[in-house]
């Protein structure tokens, strides 16, 4: 078994695994704690509409916190919606998902990803840069921002690098990338990028319990 | 114009790094060990941890947002004031002790133990420097109630016997007394009394059965004692079979402020209680802001089932009445700036009744920028003007709502809550500030139509 076969093999496969299983630990380990009734009366019946509703509008930013939030609101969403896009719009990773879920759908042009990969890699360093200066992020970063970073960039640099063979073989920057990923799925339930699926969780759980006030979300 | 008295320092305008913290006192209660303290601290952070607080103390994503929206930090940058950092021994408990992964964190000591040197440090993050006033829940893009989990460390912190000094007496006080100020039954009806006398309106007391119970703060009763005259003055002119009970008069709840829960409950079900006795269909909460939350939102979990009556904050309330026509005013030619009160507004859902009521009023309200739900707090809420030792970074912050208020260049200044009043009137003194802080409810006292008909 070469790199490529087990990078595309055994180690998609285990990483997937994991990325699962960790998953359903977290949740899990989060829903199966104690849950308190509210008896007070309510404002506003609050419930699933409220949590659809905030998982929505905190995605932007109150007008109030626009000016001091902007940067580095722009640059997270530079970075989430160029992952998305390189990660879903592909041509290669459409073939690849349909290969799993038996689904195609139109992908970008490549030069058009290719911008929005570099697009990704600039607004990820742009934001490692805040973190690594701006007093506040410094005082409250650990090891687990740090890390996150890493295992989120590391697959598009490597993608990007694919189409320069100058130094290894295509296989060889290939194996290497799916490598990446693999980390990235590994390390998603642990950490911070457990966000992926824990904002609806966080945004839901105020929407519900502070829409049923009436108050503010 | 504005005139400085000359007695303090105004330094509005000196670099905010300039600014540097006063000394902390780490203050202490009982006889407890440092490893006692510790496992008192961890037992009652552990008990907060429930579905709610795990997924939001598991969804931070260290984005230092919050330190934009909290009064603390603007003011200082100071950036232990952020206030995600101010939970993060908190945090460090969940992930330790009950998290998913809790087991590989204690296993790999990724997690270290809280030590009695970092809760003593965070005695003034959790106390001085919060007024739990909830603004940076609202930038928060994850959506967490980082106002509510300060609220939640602070049951450990009062478990581990160490609160400030100030807030641990009055709370002490109140669970003792009844009330915050040592104000018992007979100096309630004293001063009762005293204002029927006064302002020659009556007051029932004591009455067996009523429809609606009222109930005072200690600070109202203390110092603002008009309070309980406009009070009786609005429910008379709206016509309501209405007491207040002198064994169940205060609605201030500082066990809630200093995180003891069992103190919280006890204050909370007196008033319950000498409620549910007289048979009365709507307590009417006064002009306070942590009443509101303590009572409203946290009432009926303290007393396990849903309430018998609605709660109403005042402010509620006179936009009920006057909106059903009730009560009458008469229309005030001034311009008023109004200070919601954070619990009542922001974080309690009744931003709308203050308003209703200013417009019956007629007056020129003018609204701050960014005010209503994402006004500044007074800087005094969730027990810190009690915190003698906090004052000068209080009155640092108070700028900002100087600013908030400056800008509206109205002639008076309204709100409805006692604390947010004497926070104001405190860095009013301190700064020989222009505007004094007056009383919503009472400027529709003064101003009832004698025919409600």
């Amino acid at each position: 078994m070469d790199l490529l076969e087990f990078a595309r093999g055994p180690a998609l496969q285990w990483a997937a695994y994991i990325l699962v299983a960790g998953t359903i630990w977290r949740i899990v380990g989060i829903v199966l704690l104690e849950k308190k009734p509210d008896y007070s009366e309510p404002r506003k019946s609050g419930g699933y509409p409220a949590a659809i509703k905030v998982i929505w509008t905190r995605a932007f930013t109150a007008e109030p916190f626009a000016k001091a939030t902007l940067y580095p609101k722009m640059m997270a969403y530079v970075m989430h919606i160029g992952l998305f896009m390189v990660i879903f719009l592909f041509t290669p990773h459409i073939v690849f998902f349909e290969g799993w879920t038996g689904f195609d759908w139109p992908g970008l042009p490549n030069s058009v990803i290719f911008f929005l990969g570099v697009a990704t890699v600039v607004s990820g360093v742009a934001l490692l840069v805040r973190r690594l200066t701006n007093p506040v992020l410094k005082l409250i970063s650990n090891f687990d921002d740090y890390f996150s970073w890493f295992v989120t960039l590391l697959p598009v640099v490597t993608g990007l690098l694919i189409p320069v063979r100058a130094l290894f073989r295509y296989e060889d920057l290939l194996a290497i990338h799916i490598l990446s990923v693999a980390l990235l799925l590994i390390w998603l339930p642990f950490g911070k990028l457990g966000h992926t699926f824990l904002v609806f969780v966080t945004r839901g759980t105020t929407g519900m319990v502070f829409e049923r006030r009436g108050a503010k979300t | 114009m504005t005139t400085v008295d000359g007695r303090h320092e105004l330094d509005r305008e000196a670099e905010r790094l300039a600014y540097k913290p006063p000394e902390i006192r780490h203050d202490k209660q009982g006889d407890m060990n440092s490893e006692e303290r510790i496992n008192k601290a961890m037992h009652h952070f552990v008990k907060n941890f429930n579905t709610q607080t795990a997924s939001y103390l598991d969804g931070c994503l260290h984005c230092g947002m919050c330190a934009d929206a909290c009064h603390y930090h603007v003011r200082t940058d100071d950036p232990r004031y952020t206030p995600i950092w101010k939970i993060e021994l908190f945090k460090q408990a969940y992930k330790r002790e009950v998290g998913p992964f809790a087991f590989f964190y204690r296993l790999f000591g990724f997690k270290p133990k809280v030590t009695i040197d970092q809760l003593e440090e965070w005695q003034h993050l959790l106390y001085d420097s919060c007024t739990v006033c909830g603004r940076c829940s609202l930038v928060c893009p994850m959506g967490i109630d980082i106002a509510g989990m300060v609220s939640m460390a602070r049951h450990g912190m009062f478990k581990a016997g160490l609160i400030p000094h100030e807030l641990h007496e009055t709370a002490k006080k109140a669970a003792e007394t009844g009330s915050p100020l040592g104000v018992t039954a007979e100096k309630f009806e004293e001063r009762l009394e005293w204002m029927a006398d006064e302002h020659e309106v009556e007051i029932p007391v004591d009455v067996e059965q009523a429809d609606v119970l009222a109930c005072m703060s200690s600070i109202e009763i203390q110092k603002y004692p008009e309070s309980m005259a406009a009070t009786a003055k609005i429910l008379n002119a709206a016509g309501e079979s209405w007491t207040f009970r002198t064994d169940g008069f205060e609605a201030t709840n500082f066990g809630m402020l200093s995180g003891n829960t069992e103190w919280q409950k006890e204050a909370t079900l007196k008033l319950i209680n000498a409620a549910v006795k007289i048979g009365a269909k709507t307590l009417v909460l006064p002009e306070c802001g942590h009443a509101y939350m303590a009572m409203r939102w946290m009432g009926a979990n303290m007393y396990g089932k849903p309430l018998p009556f609605k709660v109403l904050h005042i402010s509620e309330y006179l936009a009920d009445a006057l909106n059903s026509g009730k009560i009458k005013v008469k229309k005030v030619d001034t311009s008023v700036a109004y200070h919601d009160p954070c619990q009542v507004s922001r974080r309690g859902g009744a931003t709308k009744a203050a308003r209703d009521v200013l417009k019956h009023l007629g007056v020129d309200h003018r609204e701050m920028k960014y005010g209503g739900d994402y006004n500044w707090c007074c800087g005094g809420g969730g027990g810190v003007v009690t915190i003698k030792r906090a004052d000068e970074l209080r009155h640092r912050v108070f700028k900002l709502k100087m600013d908030q208020v400056e800008a509206t260049e109205a002639d008076e200044l309204l709100s409805s809550c006692a604390n947010c009043r004497q926070s104001f009137d405190d860095s009013q003194e301190h700064f020989g500030w222009k505007y004094k802080m007056g009383s919503l409810m009472e400027m529709v006292a003064e101003n009832l139509e004698e025919d409600n008909s």
